[in-house]
């Protein structure tokens, strides 16, 4: 094993070194094609192709190499350990990454400290006057911890990056590496098994696209939730028109359809994890994993369930559970499963420059 | 399971590999009761074709992944030369006529291809490769036969064909060590060879044998095969041989499969355990002589040589599973492989001093060829000089076992004095008819494929 190796990537290597004599598996995802290219793995080769790896389990349930047999491999699993491991280097600070994946807990807790947080501020900041959920906590109120609690994560999540991109040696980008990694992010390609018949994940050695449909539905999701709140902030600041919006508003036609898709997919997730076998991903980290899964369908619910209350006594109520969902979700982000994203469309970009 | 140990079923199929999958399929869509006995555990079913990666298929024009063209005669002609004309020309023509219709056969029920697999592209026209490989395949074939109603049942060890005149009235099998008599309307069978049997191997060809490596499964115990021809079924093959390609000699003794593959022969010198060089490493390109290393290997003393390159070469062949020895000087390479290093040493200075000048081509036959030694090294001959220097073990690997089962036209197992009427072979267990001698890439699965379905689709009318 090279000395500049830890266990988990030597453990990898010696799987990887299997697969590069084998590669029956090459029309799968990107993974193999990338190993292929190389004849010796550095402790960066395998890093790039964990997190190039999405999970998907297909060469496991297709390897004649697995458990019992001596070889052993299991290159979801192995991949996955050294995928958990490299963002607790990359992240900064590195310990609440050890904490945030492996303790589903730990995510529990912050969800509490978001939630307490924001009753707090609605009670302690209480507005003298305003509309909607404006009279339950300020405009003002909101800004001064939201703006923070986003720039915080962007801030760290970028540090993360420059430190993954340095450790696979990611040359400068091209347009071209942006619109292949685009695509592959925003179609889950990786998820397809190479030919759109799907992962194997929740029926073991048969295809499914159920993982890749509520990874969709979570990802566009998320992004209609996020534009959402951005076009609430251009009405807001731009043509000084304030909450509540209708249902025919830009807020509302994101919002809602986001809302509605990311607490789906999110269930669909986490489902489709209680289905999965365990020992095919990093057992250590499937709590926080799962936890994450909840935080976000938790987000997208509670989101939608304000919308459903408007004029009722339960929007102040809502309004802190979904903010303190919300605040929990991005201050944690860099040390979540959440990070995956940066580290995965990294990934993507990097292989795009092969 | 003990309803299934008790019903008579329309088709009860021996083995759990492709043949078997294939006649299964086939049956089952004929509205027959199947069931399949594969002795080996759910983890390791499929019986070799676990192991494989293509399927060799004729074609008039691009069919799936295939490219081009590939036509009968070509193709038949491919086959002529690795058997050296042992083979029947009625079946094999057969097989071939067939395949073009299976690729897409198969595809409806499950298997999904590729594009040849990178370092395979001389066989991006005539082979298929699965998505995934044999295991893909054999998983996909399962789930089709499931949903078709098949049963199977694993670690189901057949032990006799019941056979009284030319029918099979049924069949013993010990399942978690209970014997049972399972009765069948019709009987395919679709077991494999016998090479994972090291004594049978021993006794067939020698006590040399007990050195071989296996390359596929340890189930294929050529059981049933011994049974049927104790009880008169005609055999095909020479009952003494088997197909053996030289293999890594670190691999393990059974199922090391592909990866054990080494492709560094023509750009090395190969010595036995005397450190003594005793065939031409360049005769041909490696595919066309990767076959007859095995049989080399095997007639050297203790079973096993030694493949030495220098720095020059590593780069020039597909990497293999284990690390190759590495060593600064010749010497210290053979004595880290347990050679005499100096006897070593002596012998790559006087395969160096043979070395001529020439234009090295590694994918060609360059003719770079050495001058005034026995054995010469009639290409790729480039004086081993570069530290590092790299070694690796070869030992004979079984791939499979010629000794088969006659069958006609409808894989109908043949006796002395005409044909069975109920009993039916397909794949390894009746390739011998057609593979007499040699290998040809992807033609196992070509011919478990033709003949597992004829099997099925036979039995199924005649259960009818």
């Amino acid at each position: 094993m090279p000395n500049d190796m830890t266990h988990l990537q030597a453990e990898a290597t010696r799987q990887a070194e299997i697969c590069n004599a084998c590669r029956y598996c090459e029309g799968f995802c990107s993974v193999f094609p990338s190993m292929f290219a190389e004849r010796s793995f550095a402790a960066g080769d395998i890093t790039q192709l964990a997190n190039l790896c999405h999970n998907c389990r297909g060469c496991y349930y297709s390897c004649q190499y697995t458990e019992p047999h001596e070889f052993a491999l299991n290159l979801p699993a192995a991949l996955a350990e050294v995928r958990t491991e490299s963002w607790e280097t990359f992240a900064w600070p590195a310990a609440p990454a050890r904490l945030f994946q492996r303790h589903g807990v730990a995510l529990v807790a912050a969800l509490i400290v978001g939630v307490a947080a924001l009753f707090w501020a609605a009670f302690a900041l209480a507005p003298a006057s305003g509309r909607g959920f404006y009279a339950a906590l300020s405009h003002g109120v909101m800004l001064s911890i939201f703006i923070p609690a986003f720039l915080f994560p962007v801030a760290a999540l970028s540090i993360s990056a420059r430190r993954y991109w340095a450790a696979v040696g990611g040359r400068r980008l091209r347009i071209a590496d942006i619109k292949q990694a685009a695509r592959d992010v925003a179609t889950m390609r990786n998820l397809s098994g190479g030919q759109g018949q799907g992962c194997n994940f929740e029926k073991e050695d048969r295809y499914s696209s159920a993982r890749r449909h509520s990874h969709q539905a979570v990802f566009w999701g998320f992004m209609l939730c996020f534009a959402s709140t951005a076009s609430g902030t251009l009405l807001h600041y731009g043509l000084g028109l304030e909450a509540p919006y209708r249902l025919f508003s830009l807020p509302k036609l994101l919002g809602v359809p986001g809302g509605i898709l990311l607490t789906l997919g999110a269930g669909g997730m986490a489902w489709l994890k209680t289905r999965a076998a365990k020992g095919l991903g990093d057992t250590r980290v499937w709590g926080g994993e799962m936890a994450f899964v909840l935080l976000l369908g938790f987000v997208g619910a509670s989101g939608l369930a304000l919308y459903a209350a408007t004029g009722t006594g339960a929007v102040p109520a809502l309004l802190a559970l979904h903010l303190g969902a919300v605040l929990a979700l991005f201050v944690t982000t860099p040390y979540s499963k959440m990070a995956h994203g940066v580290y995965r469309t990294a990934a993507l970009l990097r292989d795009a420059q092969r | 399971m003990d309803d299934l140990l008790e019903q008579t079923w329309d088709v009860v199929i021996v083995g759990g590999g492709n043949a078997a999958l294939c006649a299964a399929i086939e049956a089952a869509e004929a509205g027959r009761s199947v069931l399949m006995l594969e002795c080996a555990p759910k983890p390791y079913r499929g019986g070799n074709s676990r192991h494989t990666r293509n399927f060799r298929c004729m074609h008039s024009g691009p069919l799936s992944v295939l490219t081009d063209t590939y036509g009968e005669d070509e193709y038949f002609d491919d086959l002529m030369r690795v058997t050296a004309g042992k083979t029947d020309e009625g079946l094999a023509r057969m097989a071939i006529r067939h395949s073009e219709s299976c690729l897409p056969w198969m595809e409806q029920h499950g298997v999904r291809f590729q594009p040849s697999l990178s370092g395979t592209l001389s066989l991006s026209r005539t082979n298929a490769f699965f998505l995934g490989g044999g295991k893909a395949l054999v998983n996909a074939y399962y789930n089709t036969a499931a949903d078709l109603g098949v049963q199977v049942i694993y670690e189901a060890h057949v032990t006799h064909i019941a056979i009284e005149g030319h029918q099979c009235t049924g069949l013993d099998v010990t399942i978690t060590g209970q014997s049972h008599r399972i009765s069948a309307r019709t009987v395919i069978l679709a077991s494999g060879g016998f090479q994972g049997d090291v004594d049978w191997l021993a006794r067939a060809w020698g006590p040399a044998a007990r050195n071989f490596l296996i390359r596929g499964t340890p189930y294929n115990r050529g059981v049933v095969l011994a049974d049927m021809l104790d009880q008169g079924a005609q055999s095909v093959g020479d009952p003494t041989q088997c197909h053996a390609v030289a293999i890594d000699g670190r691999a393990p003794k059974f199922d090391g499969g592909i990866v054990t593959r080494l492709d560094c022969v023509p750009f090395s010198v190969v010595v036995n355990r005397d450190a003594q060089r005793f065939y031409d490493e360049g005769e041909d390109v490696w595919p066309k002589r990767y076959a007859i290393w095995g049989r080399l290997v095997a007639a050297q003393p203790d079973q096993v040589a030694y493949s030495i390159i220098d720095a020059k070469s590593l780069k020039l062949f597909m990497p293999s599973v284990f690390p190759p020895e590495q060593a600064d000087t010749i010497e210290e390479l053979g004595e880290k492989m347990g050679l005499n290093g100096d006897a070593l040493r002596e012998t790559v200075d006087q395969f160096n001093a043979a070395c001529r000048d020439g234009d090295f081509h590694p994918t060609e036959l360059d003719g770079v060829a050495t001058e005034g030694i026995e054995p010469p090294k009639t290409n790729w001959a480039r004086p081993i000089d570069t530290p590092p220097f790299y070694g690796y073990s070869l030992r004979p690997g079984v791939t499979f076992t010629y000794l088969g089962l006659k069958v006609d036209a409808g894989a109908r197992v043949q006796t002395p004095d005409g044909p069975l009427d109920n009993v039916w072979a397909a794949g390894e267990i009746m390739a011998g008819s057609i593979l007499g001698q040699g290998y040809l890439a992807g033609f196992g699965m070509t011919i478990g494929t033709v003949f597992g379905r004829i099997a099925g689709q036979e039995a199924a009318s005649h259960a009818q």
